[in-house]
């Protein structure tokens, strides 16, 4: 997955450089969005969008519904997430939940290079905010363009590796972390289905409620601190829709609740991880 | 060159100066071997303001610093040993390594941070100083960040607040031209950073940041005047960098004749030929200088070596403060 290259060609009236002025940058995108642009704005990581937040939560997510819906906001928020790059506690954020939080907008974690070009280009065709959350660690990844690019859907979960023993749920970054794990469960003897949530809100529950029907376990995976997590909710929704259908409690693999450390045996500990996957799944399928 | 009458200071400077210098160069080169991870943001080209501006606080005043410090810790005191041993991460760094290049932090010192949100320190530095204010202390809290951090609103709302309730705040913007990629001019519309002080009611002054003996006096006029209890003042102070903004970038931003065109203004040799023309400097007063630097880096990285990483059960110490849960 490489960050998306804007070229010179597209002219500089329409690629601006902006000042380091996320609070002002990011509502004159909401600006220009009610006066009839599609702007895509880029506020490099999700660290940065928290000087935004008050033009976010306050503006971008409230215009619509608060005007009796008379104004829309088509807004595209590109942004880097996540740790794992040994760039310390005010560079690591995961706060991709915190946005999925927020009613009125839409939040895409693209996993996989089809996702991260399709998801910009189906949101280009959104009529409200759009809020993309690009793992930082999925930079570096090289994978193959699908020409289903040009027309991902942005409402579904995608079920990555089918499965009959558990249903492991995660997205962004933590995808290939999951499938490594589930790779290895399968030499344990465990089939484990594997689903890319890929939209955080509207969350998909009727993929992810097939899936645990199936399997009748669940663990889900989310980069964020474990209190209040986007795991959180998948887990409380998983118990209000299939709470009998399940043969043991839903288990989470979170980031560790401490500011994400420099050193990277601590950040290692800190953040969910191949072997901490293994483990919670043999915890849960033990429980038979 | 400027009065470069008291020698032993002047060379004094070339030294702090060689010596922040010479740390970042092995910083870099520890990068490369892969013992310095994350980002590295060195000062080289910059030297001069934290050598020239630092002396001028007391040891009880303040600092807080940016991403791009190593040089505003090496001349507060913080030993070198555990300047480098926070590069490596390891647990006799001066944040017990958690917080690595971007985040130095030395309470003995009153050394703040290392902060790496452009512009999140001004909002800290004006918290400090209010708390010396209602103290009746008379500190001063020093607060460095770059010319990319005026555009931030914290800039404008610190400066407005500092202001308003007088409190000692020294603001110092280290202007080198650029906030990674974009040019002042790209991201300003009034350039003249000190000009902006204006619209708050606060006195500022620029001065050239590649003059050591000028940072030094005009910081030591600013300092004087936030210490006499008239409020904040903003520095601003005209630099270069001459690496990359991080470890690397494609520098696309700027033509090499730009760099060597500053490089003649490089601060060490600004201060060496004025230091040889008077014949203070030599061969052989240089030759000494450079083997105490480079025994003092050899010492550092081999207690960074030598020193233990924290242990994994301690990941979460430190959260909160002891006691409390
Ligand atoms: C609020 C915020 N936005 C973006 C960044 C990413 N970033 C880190 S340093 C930097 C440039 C800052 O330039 P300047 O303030 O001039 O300091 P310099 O690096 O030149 O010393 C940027 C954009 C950040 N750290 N914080
Ligand atoms: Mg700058």
């Amino acid at each position: 997955m490489r960050r998306f290259n804007a070229t010179p060609a597209s002219g500089p009236d329409r690629i601006r450089d902006t000042p380091l002025s996320e609070s002002t940058f990011v509502g004159a995108g909401i600006g220009a969005a009610l006066g009839g642009l599609r702007p895509v704005v880029d506020v490099m990581t999700v660290n940065f969008s928290l000087l935004a937040l008050d033009q976010i939560v306050n503006n971008a997510a409230t215009i619509r519904h608060m005007s009796g819906g008379q104004f829309s906001i088509p807004l595209i928020v590109r942004m880097a997430t996540g740790a794992g790059r040994q760039v310390g506690a005010q560079h690591s954020h995961s706060l991709e939940g915190w946005y999925a939080h927020i009613p009125a907008i839409t939040v895409l974690t693209p996993a996989t290079v089809t996702d991260a070009k399709g998801m910009l280009l189906a949101a280009l065709n959104e009529p409200d905010p759009v809020f993309i959350f690009e793992h930082a660690f999925l930079y570096a990844l090289d994978g193959e363009l699908d020409e289903a690019a040009f027309s991902v859907d942005l409402s579904h979960a995608a079920v990555r590796k089918p499965g009959h023993d558990v249903s492991l749920i995660t997205f962004g970054g933590s995808l290939w972390k999951t499938l490594e794990a589930a790779t290895r469960l399968a030499e344990d003897g465990i089939d484990a289905e594997v689903l890319d949530l890929r939209v955080l809100r509207p969350l998909d529950m009727p993929t992810i409620l097939v899936s645990v029907r199936k399997t009748h376990r669940a663990v889900v995976i989310d980069e964020g601190w474990r209190t209040g997590s986007f795991a959180a909710e998948v887990s409380a929704q998983i118990m209000e829709g299939a709470f009998y259908d399940l043969d043991a409690p839903v288990a989470r693999v979170c980031s560790v609740e401490v500011p994400i450390p420099y050193p990277k045996h601590l950040e290692d500990a800190a953040l969910p991880q191949v072997a901490g996957i293994v483990q919670a799944v043999h915890a849960v399928v033990g429980k038979r | 060159m400027p009065n470069l009458v008291d020698h032993d200071h002047s060379l004094e400077l070339l030294r702090q100066m060689l010596r922040i210098r010479r740390f970042e160069e092995k910083s870099a080169e520890l990068y490369s071997g892969g013992k310095i991870r994350g980002f590295l943001h060195l000062a080289n080209g910059e030297e001069a303001i934290s050598v020239g501006a630092i002396p001028a606080l007391a040891p009880d005043d303040a600092i807080v610093a940016t991403y791009r410090e190593h040089g505003h810790a090496l001349v507060r005191g913080t030993p070198m040993r555990a300047l480098m041993a926070e590069l490596y991460g390891k647990s006799t760094g001066c944040a017990r390594g958690r917080g690595g290049s971007m985040h130095f932090f030395d309470a003995s010192r009153r050394f703040y941070g290392g902060l790496a949100i452009v512009a999140g320190g001004l909002p800290v530095a004006v918290g400090l100083a209010l708390a010396d204010h209602l103290s009746h202390r008379s500190r001063v809290s020093a607060c460095f960040f770059g010319d990319g951090a005026v555009a931030e609103g914290e800039f404008h709302e610190s400066l407005n607040l500092a202001a308003l309730w007088k409190l000692p705040v020294l603001f110092l913007c280290e202007n080198n031209l650029y906030a990674m990629g974009t040019a002042l001019a790209r991201h300003q519309s009034q350039i003249d950073i000190a000009r902006k002080a204006d619209a708050y009611a606060i006195p500022a002054d620029a001065v050239d940041g590649m003059d050591v003996l000028a940072v030094e006096s005009a910081t030591q006029r600013a300092v004087d005047v936030v210490r006499a209890g008239q409020g904040p003042f903003l520095l601003e102070y005209r630099t270069y960098r001459f690496r990359a903004h991080s470890m690397y970038d494609a520098e696309l931003y700027r033509t090499k004749e730009e760099v060597e065109r500053w490089k003649q203004r490089d601060p060490v040799r600004l201060l060496s030929e004025g230091l040889r023309a008077q014949g203070v400097l030599t061969d052989a007063v240089l030759d000494k200088l450079e083997t105490a630097i480079a025994d003092e880096i050899a010492d550092a990285v081999t207690f960074a070596e030598a020193s233990p990483w924290e242990p994994v059960e301690d990941l979460t110490k430190d959260v909160y403060t002891p006691g409390k849960v």
